[in-house]
């Protein structure tokens, strides 16, 4: 009996919801770690930045209206997904990581977990990084941390699932939606992972994954006025540049730092906004 | 006040019965104890009968825990606690809880019916709030589970090692979920006791758990009555005792605990005081008022008891809220459109029935809906005593029903200082349009909860809990974590 | 002591008649200036409660009923004809042929130009004819042109007009000229019912929305309406909550009874229940009927037919069952 041909799958962006190729028509090889033909990955152009962009800001006000409590059954649900669809990501993190299949299982069973904690984040955040300040006189005075808006994301390239989780969860689960640029080389499990926001009652927009060249999509990126935020994990030798492009429109940036490992808290108070509220106390 | 009334041909819309199914319940006869991740009989192998109020039926037999299934029940929880929950991580202990909370939603509707069955609460109430509730505790505390170094308390709190937790019956499930889904998050294991007259739906529970995959003796349900729970309060293998329920039992378990080197966390009685200040949105106010004291028969600690309304609106907001009692729909807890339920008990029944004689007696003007009470079961209409004072028994103590006792005052002042002149701490609420004037008198309440023109409002993210002889400790929000740990 | 009996919730008609004295612009302000506020979360938490209300068998039956004979069948297009306007009022007389039990609607509403056409098709139906009029659904037009505009619906043979407030002038505070502005258009009435829309969903607030519904039921309005229509926001049940409290407040006052009409965006038979149960248990029994209660719509008449059919033969129906106007 002859071997069974398999139906290979299309990588597409993941825009608003929904899974366009690019707007240019162009695409780019994906090679796995051993230098096999992976796939044909959609080469996004500015004009699908653009529009990623329009997609997330109207995301993100459906995404901050709901409660906290909403916000984190959503994300409880994209693990979920990730824990149902398992085997797939093992197989492409295995595949662009080069990795044995005993790590990569460990690699994404960590990220499952990884996005389990964000999903406890969403209802905490503000008791955490919130609360009553004692000032000194008749005044009621809060501070309440509030998402910054849009944050645009360069995620690592090395780290194509677990480093991709920490970039986006973070911001998305104090409020913000997210424009990523997958890793260049290793987009696969990012777009996976993204794919599973449609089935997780995420709104539209609220995480959006463009796959195309680094170098020609991230000062698109950094100098988007409409984009509050920067995330440049995975722009290594462009980060100055694009820290620079930022400073245009003061943007929020967050960049690696060594013993990261021991501020996890970091990302998540880079884009959030602190909004202190005073009122008068009496008869 | 003339009474004639211009009606329609077709008259009120007079809702036809919708019940909900019992068979959704899906009761079994009889219960055992849920004891090291099993149903196991009592060593006594006595049962004894859980009823539904609105009916006097029996719904099944729960086992009757004696003192030596107590002990088994807490070894079984150390046992736990030592070999498995304490090398449990903080992550893997999240994803059971986060696993239990699915499991609610996924049964709610079930709950739902066994709750109102049980209770005698309505339907609408287990379905919309008790079910819906219980499940957002678990899936908050799940979110903490791993996240300890971050709540305040130090870089690596502890657990404090085995709960023993008693819980009332007027929130059953949700009050299960209170004690439980904090101390597991914590790392603790637990031994609960849910009250005589409802344990049914703690023991559905208990099969969430095991479908959950919870490891065998993190969480043991032991059913009896007060001999059960005075054996669980004096057990020297519980590290921390959590109570919810009366003052009087809840000095008795202090007095026990005293010199035990136990933890204690005690959420008692209440005689919450609704402030209606003349500014209040009036019509908004009224539904305020009536959730205050009526929303679950008037059995919550912190009901709105006593309303204190400012004397220049009193005949105003009195006017309105007896037409507005008038109108609950009493009756058939398995009815979707009934208001107010059965009450609990026999006993509670009589209590309330006790002190609203003393309310007439100490010349309290009395009003009673107007509502027609099933034969069978035990119900109490909805009563409104007007011109209160505050030396009146019906100001001072807690009632535990449908029966609200209605006092004036002239100032902000005034008010507060009513509403702080009890033995109790538990809530209360402020109604004004006015928001400098709401906060000037909540920074003076002496109470642990305070409603601004809303009542009787829950979240797992809000701490709750009593001042003076309403208790100690907070359950819910980042504060309720702290009884559960050892700082 | 007994209250009144909860079987019969009727309004209590005050001993005491005691009408506002409103004699100018200052009087006015401060008459309503001076109302309670609306708390918007429990208003809202009110309403989402009343909608677990379940309705079943006999009570959901005579609810479709009675809401089809509320229904003011409606078309305000650009485009209309006669012969649309024939369709619309034969289907507000027979809305099923196939069941001469189906009650009528309680009118058809059109524009002024089609108001003589309708009334020769009704004939001598009880189906009433509203008109909209003063410059509909904008109100931008001067005072003359709006009485004008009422006079012609009148002078056709219109029953009813639903009028529009000038928003810009409530919202500029000018609450006297919105209060005259009624005033004359009920004198410009004469014997036609006057009901005045607010247009809730540009008053924003449930606060403007008390105020305006008062203001209108101090200047003389039969019926206060939530909306035109027409623009993005429109009948909400939060919103009738509000008006229905007020007209229920203003009748305890004065004993006058003041109608309520819901419009714009009821499409289905579950909503219209909804509001039939707000109306059940705040304004009570006296407005469920359509001398004080109507549906402003046009898709709905059928979804109600639909399952009116439905609880009788326990069939899901399908739509192209009945007509299409």
């Amino acid at each position: 009996m002859s071997e069974r041909l398999d139906v290979k799958k299309t990588y597409k962006l993941v825009v608003n919801g929904a899974f366009p190729r690019s707007e240019s028509g162009r695409s780019y090889e994906v090679v796995s770690a051993n230098g096999r033909f992976l796939a044909n990955v959609a080469q996004a152009s500015r004009k699908d930045l653009r529009d990623a962009v329009v997609a997330a800001r109207a995301g993100q006000s459906k995404w901050w209206a709901a409660t906290a409590y909403n916000r984190g059954q959503v994300l409880y649900r994209w693990a979920e997904m990730a824990e149902s669809r398992r085997t797939e990501l093992v197989e492409q993190v295995q595949l662009c990581e080069g990795l044995k299949k005993k790590d990569a299982q460990l690699v994404v069973a960590r990220s499952i977990d990884r996005i389990v904690w964000y999903a406890g984040w969403t209802d905490k955040v503000t008791q955490v990084l919130g609360g009553a300040n004692p000032v000194a006189g008749p005044y009621f005075n809060f501070s309440l941390p509030a998402p910054s808006g849009v944050i645009g994301v360069v995620a690592p390239q090395d780290s194509s699932l677990e480093g991709f989780v920490d970039a986006v969860a973070a911001p998305i689960c104090v409020g913000n939606a997210v424009v990523a640029l997958a890793s260049e080389s290793r987009p696969t499990p990012a777009v996976i992972l993204a794919e599973m926001t449609a089935t997780s009652d995420f709104p539209g927009g609220v995480l959006n994954v463009l796959t195309g060249v680094t170098g020609e999509l991230a000062p698109h990126l950094a100098t988007h006025e409409d984009i509050d935020g920067l995330d440049l994990s995975g722009s290594d030798e462009l980060a100055d540049e694009l820290a620079r492009l930022g400073a245009g429109s003061i943007k929020r940036v967050y960049r690696p730092r060594p013993h990261d490992e021991e501020n996890p808290l970091r990302r998540l108070r880079t884009f959030v906004e602190t909004s202190t509220v005073w009122h008068t106390i009496g008869q | 006040m003339t009474e004639h009334a211009l009606t329609s041909e077709l008259g009120a819309l007079g809702y036809d019965p919708a019940p909900e199914a019992a068979s959704i319940a899906r009761l079994q006869s009889s219960y055992g104890l849920f004891l090291d991740g099993q149903f196991t009989a009592a060593t006594s192998h006595e049962q004894f009968a859980s009823i539904n109020p609105a009916t006097e039926e029996t719904l099944a037999t729960v086992a009757l825990a004696s003192a030596s299934d107590v002990d088994t029940a807490v070894a079984s929880a150390r046992r736990a606690y030592v070999k498995v929950w304490s090398k449990t991580t903080g992550a893997e202990r999240a994803k059971y809880l986060y696993r239990i909370a699915r499991l609610i939603q996924e049964r709610s509707r079930e709950l739902a019916v066994v709750e109102t069955l049980d209770n005698g609460k309505p339907i609408r109430e287990t379905r919309d709030v008790d079910i819906p509730l219980a499940a957002a505790h678990f899936f908050y505390y799940a979110g903490w589970a791993d996240k300890l170094e971050h709540a305040g308390f130090g870089a690596a709190p502890q657990p404090v090692g085995v709960a023993g937790q008693i819980i009332p019956w007027n929130f059953p499930l949700l009050m299960a979920a209170w004690k439980l889904a904090p101390a597991l998050a914590a790392g603790n294991t637990c031994v609960l006791k849910p009250a005589e007259t409802t344990p049914l739906s703690a023991l559905i529970l208990a099969e969430i758990f095991q479908q959950a995959g919870l490891p065998d003796g993190v969480v043991n349900i032991i059913t009896g009555d007060g001999t059960t729970g005075a054996a669980l309060v004096d057990h020297p293998g519980v590290d921390k005792i959590a109570f919810t329920g009366s003052t009087e039992v809840g000095r008795l378990i202090q007095e026990r605990v005293a010199g035990t080197g136990k933890r204690l966390t005690l959420e008692l009685g209440g005689k919450g005081a609704n402030i209606v200040f003349e500014d209040a949105p009036i019509d908004e106010v009224i539904e305020g008022i009536i959730d205050g004291i009526f929303f679950n028969q008037g059995h919550v600690c912190c009901a709105g008891s006593r309303l204190l309304v400012q004397e220049s609106v009193a005949d105003e907001v009195l006017r309105r809220l007896l037409r507005r009692v008038d109108q609950l729909r009493v009756g058939d807890p398995m009815d979707k459109n009934t208001d107010v339920g059965a009450i609990n008990s026999a006993a509670q029944l009589e209590r309330i029935v006790e002190l609203s004689a003393w309310g007439e007696k100490e010349g309290a003007t009395r009003y009673t809906g107007s509502c027609e009470l099933p034969e069978k079961g035990y119900w109490f209409a909805p009563t409104v005593f007007a011109d209160v004072a505050q030396s009146h028994r019906i100001a001072r103590d807690e009632i535990f029903g449908p029966v609200l006792s209605v006092l004036t005052f002239r100032t902000p002042e005034e008010a507060v200082a009513k509403a702080n002149n009890s033995k109790y701490g538990l809530a209360c609420g402020v109604w004004s349009e006015k928001g400098s004037r709401t906060l000037w008198v909540a920074q003076r309440l002496r109470a642990g909860v305070i409603w601004a023109n809303t009542y009787n409002k829950f979240d797992p993210t809000s701490p709750f809990g009593g001042v003076r002889e309403s208790g100690f400790g907070r359950e819910g929000g980042r504060h309720g974590l702290e009884a559960y740990l050892n700082v | 002591m007994r209250l009144v009996d909860a079987r019969d919730r009727g309004v209590l008609v005050p001993a005491v008649i005691s009408v506002p004295s409103i004699r100018n612009e200052d009087e006015l302000r401060r008459y309503v200036g001076a109302l309670s506020g609306v708390d918007a979360v429990g208003v809202e938490s009110r309403v989402a409660k009343l909608g677990t209300r379940s309705l079943k068998k006999s009570t959901k039956l005579r609810a479709i009923d009675l809401a089809i004979s509320m229904v003011d069948l409606t078309t305000l297009e650009g485009a209309d004809t006669r012969g649309r306007v024939s369709s619309l009022c034969t289907k507000a007389m027979y809305p099923d042929p196939h069941d001469a039990s189906v009650p009528a609607a309680a009118a058809v509403c059109v524009y002024p130009d089609l108001v003589a056409h309708a009334r020769r098709v009704l004939g001598e139906s009880p189906v009433a004819v509203a008109s909209v009029a003063t410059a509909f659904p904008s109100g931008r037009a001067s005072l003359a042109v709006k009485l004008l505009d009422v006079k012609e619906a009148v002078e056709a043979g219109a029953d009813e007009i639903d009028m529009v407030i000038d928003r810009g002038a409530f919202l500029a505070g000018r609450w006297g000229q919105v209060f005259d502005e009624i005033v004359a258009v009920k004198h410009a009435c004469g014997s036609a019912h006057l009901k005045v829309i607010l247009e809730t969903g540009e008053l924003v607030t449930y606060d403007n929305v008390k105020r305006a519904s008062w203001i209108a039921m101090l200047a003389g309005a039969d019926f206060i309406k939530t909306s035109t229509g027409k623009v993005g926001v429109n009948a909400t049940l939060p919103v009738a909550l509000v008006m229905l409290e007020a007209a229920r407040d203003f009748a305890e006052l004065t004993g006058q009874l003041v109608g309520v009409k819901v419009a714009g965006g009821i499409r289905t038979t579950k909503d219209a229940l909804k509001y039939l149960v707000v109306v059940n248990e705040t304004a009570g029994a006296t407005w469920l009927r359509p001398e004080y209660f109507r549906f402003g719509a046009s898709s709905l008449l059928n979804d109600l037919l639909m399952q009116r059919r439905k609880q009788r033969t326990g069939a899901y129906v399908r739509p192209d069952e009945f007509s299409g106007d």
